[in-house]
């Protein structure tokens, strides 16, 4: 029935290993990968431990599509309480590991406790096995990969690591997979690191064979693949110009977060964007993008693969740098480039290798060092912290030292992974943090996309755009255009987006084919997959009952109402230019209200009726 | 008066040769609509998802209305999402 029905507990202080049953009613509950790990989460950690010490768990993930045929079936999630925001974590990735691990006969690994010293675990379907990584301790992600792929001599290991920043202490570390995919939100790589676990190594022959209906399955499949492959945004502009695209877009609608969130346009948005991707150098003739890539079965393939000019400073004397690898995304340039005013293709092209090289989350990274040039600025940050360097918004140099002084762990570095509200807490100045519950915002300003901005002060893992892509609705129009500018309706919106993307995200399958797809185009993959009466409505219902589970996790790990707001910047200073000149993010008009239609109290606590509705 | 037209994404090869940065300053009359600019083009209608004037949202209704004034900046996409 497309899960593997079968869980790997990893007991890390024992260096024990065991199997047991997937819970199959919460699995009919919660279905799979986020859902269902919180639920597992939830259940056996106490929400007020401490996020870096052995009482948090570790999971990785897969949903009941995972592995499948169907298109993006390639999804994987690391589930654990967040060291950055203290809420619960929850980071999905693409690449590989996701459905070999379902392959090796696995829906989840459960880490427990602390390993007295370091070591990764290699699983080999039914061999699995916890070994030491001192080799590898103090290397970096891509460098623990060479190491693993040398000493197993297989090129089909499919490989999840954390870098050097997750063992110094980078709150916002991720755990990197296949080289450039990751885990990438809410420090999910720093608990890896904290329980001194490197790696996971896995190698799946088993395939995912136990699909409940396979006929039924290959015909919805096969629909929902058609209906990828026709739609202009799934079939032609994701695989054409990735994620990047919106970037003029986001920029000419004026909600293009720029220098820490002080304007709202960036004047170099149009050298970073994804048409400048495409654009051939002056050096070398050769455009930044060299391909797209896909993830496990993706019919999309929305991944960049680039170069970094040779004669660039980053990268002149390192010819390490000199081949093709993860390219930008539109989140990575628009916070390593217009948050810290760097209009600089191919130094924010090198930041973004550092940060996969390493294993950090470029958003917070990015929206750290902003915030750090803007202390520098006003003078709390001086070249005495930075040992020199002049940290300026709009320098290229700057981001490239922050970038390797964060990824390695070394002096004002260290300062950087603390992520950008301890940083303003720790200069003086913790208004200029632009975070929400301790997570820093991602690339659209609220300011100008107000459905946006209660996106964020509700989002369940901090400051985040996948938790509920309003964006989608407020500018591109799918699946029904909404005024991006007015309060009214959004509350539902919100709601619905983030009840619709739990789901999604608990069933294996990637968050962007909901450009095209709705709930219709996925219930019946999962129905068939899985059997069980999964249709669109109760997969809705499920995703309502996710978003409820995440919400007590927090609630019980301390967090409250008062945690859902946004940084005052946003709520009093009017955005300057553009079509949103005037506006500050109307959050009072619209959380109120969000309450209601979630069924909590005015304390934003589920009540009892909606509790037993969800059947929490 | 002067118009900035700017097409973006698979719309780009719609442009002429001397369009810098996606970018082009044309000239159109106060009578002139979204539509006209977007045909002038050879632009397929249905392909003009996303159009933006001083980037507000033009509804499709509207596409056919005289809107501009002079500096004004019509940006336009396919459809295009991202995340
Ligand atoms: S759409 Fe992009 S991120 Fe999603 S599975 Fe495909 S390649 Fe990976």
């Amino acid at each position: 029935m497309a899960w593997a029905n079968n869980v790997l507990r990893v007991n890390l202080t024992e260096g024990t290993t065991s199997n047991e049953p997937l819970n199959m009613e919460w699995a009919g509950l919660y279905l799979g990968q986020r859902g269902l790990a919180t639920k597992y989460l939830a259940e056996e950690i106490d929400p007020k431990c401490d996020a870096l010490g052995s009482g948090n768990k570790l999971i990785m993930t897969t949903g009941p599509l995972t592995g499948t045929m169907a298109s993006t079936g390639g999804r994987y999630s690391v589930v654990t309480k967040s060291p950055l925001t203290g809420a619960v974590a929850c980071s999905n990735s693409g690449g590989f590991i996701g459905a070999e691990l379902k392959a090796a006969g696995y829906d989840m690994i459960i880490f427990e406790g602390k390993s007295p010293r370091p070591v990764y675990l290699y699983v080999e379907n039914d061999k699995v096995e916890i070994a030491p990584a001192d080799e590898i301790w103090g290397q970096s992600v891509w460098a623990a990969d060479e190491w693993l792929h040398k000493k197993y001599q297989d090129p089909l290991l499919r490989i999840a690591a954390v870098g050097r920043a997750a063992e110094k202490g980078c709150l916002y570390a991720a755990v990197v997979n296949d080289l450039h995919r990751a885990a990438g939100r809410s420090g999910v790589g720093t608990v890896m690191a904290s329980k001194n676990l490197k790696a996971v190594a896995v190698r799946g022959t088993k395939g995912v064979g136990n699909i409940k209906d396979p006929g039924a399955f290959m015909q919805a499949v096969n629909a929902g693949k058609k209906v990828l492959a026709e739609n202009a945004v799934t079939g032609q502009g994701l695989p054409t110009y990735g994620t990047q695209v919106l970037m003029n877009v986001i920029n000419e609608v004026g909600a293009m977060p720029t220098r820490n969130m002080r304007e709202v346009q960036f004047e170099g948005a149009s050298k970073i964007s994804a048409e400048a991707m495409h654009e051939p150098r002056e050096s070398d003739g050769k455009p930044n993008l060299v391909t797209n890539a896909g993830c496990f079965g993706c019919t999309i393939a929305c991944g960049r693969i680039s170069t970094i000019d040779r004669g660039h400073f980053s990268i002149e004397n390192k010819p390490q740098y000199w081949g093709a690898s993860g390219g930008l995304e539109y989140e990575a340039a628009w916070a390593l480039g217009s948050d810290t005013g760097v209009d600089d293709i191919d130094a924010l092209t090198y930041a973004n290798f550092i940060c996969n090289e390493d294993g950090i989350d470029p958003i917070s990274f990015g929206a750290t060092v902003a915030a750090a040039m803007e202390l520098y600025q006003i003078g709390a940050i001086t070249k005495e912290q930075t040992g020199g360097v002049e940290l300026k918004f709009g320098s290229a140099e700057a981001l490239a030292w922050a970038t390797e002084v964060t990824c390695r762990g070394e002096g004002f570095g260290l300062d950087l992974g603390m992520g950008s509200k301890r940083l303003c807490e720790k200069y003086g100045h913790p208004d200029l943090s632009m975070t929400v519950k301790g997570q820093e915002f991602p690339a659209y300003d609220p300011r100008g996309i107000q459905g946006m901005g209660l996106t964020y002060a509700t989002s369940n893992r901090g400051a985040c755009h996948l938790r509920s892509y309003t964006v989608s609705s407020e500018v591109m129009g799918v699946p029904e255009k909404t005024d991006p500018l007015v309060t009214e309706g959004k509350p539902e919106l919100v709601k619905a987006f983030q009840d619709a993307t739990s789901i999604v995200d608990s069933s294996g399958l990637c968050v962007f084919t909901t450009f095209a797809w709705t709930l219709e185009d996925i219930a019946p993959q999962v129905a068939a997959a899985c059997g069980g009466d999964w249709t669109a409505e109760s997969m809705l219902e499920a995703g309502e009952r996710i978003w409820n589970l995440e919400r007590e996790f927090n609630l019980a790990a301390g967090l409250t109402a008062a945690d859902d707001t946004l940084p005052k910047r946003l709520l009093t200073e009017p955005a300057q230019t553009g079509p949103a000149k005037g506006n500050v993010n109307r959050l009072h008009e619209m959380l109120p209200k969000y309450y209601e239609v979630r069924g909590w109290n005015e304390q934003g606590v589920p009540t009892d009726e909606t509790r037993q509705r969800l059947s929490l | 008066m002067k118009l900035v037209f700017k097409l973006y994404a698979g719309l780009t090869d719609y442009l002429p040769p001397d369009a810098v940065d996606n970018k082009l300053i044309i000239e159109v009359s106060e009578h002139n609509t979204a539509y006209e600019v977007i045909d002038r083009y050879n632009v397929p209608r249905e392909m003009a998802h996303l159009v933006l004037l001083n980037g507000v949202y033009i509804k499709p209704e509207d596409r056919n209305k005289a809107v501009f004034n002079d500096g004004d900046t019509l940006a336009i996409w396919p459809p295009v999402a991202g995340g």
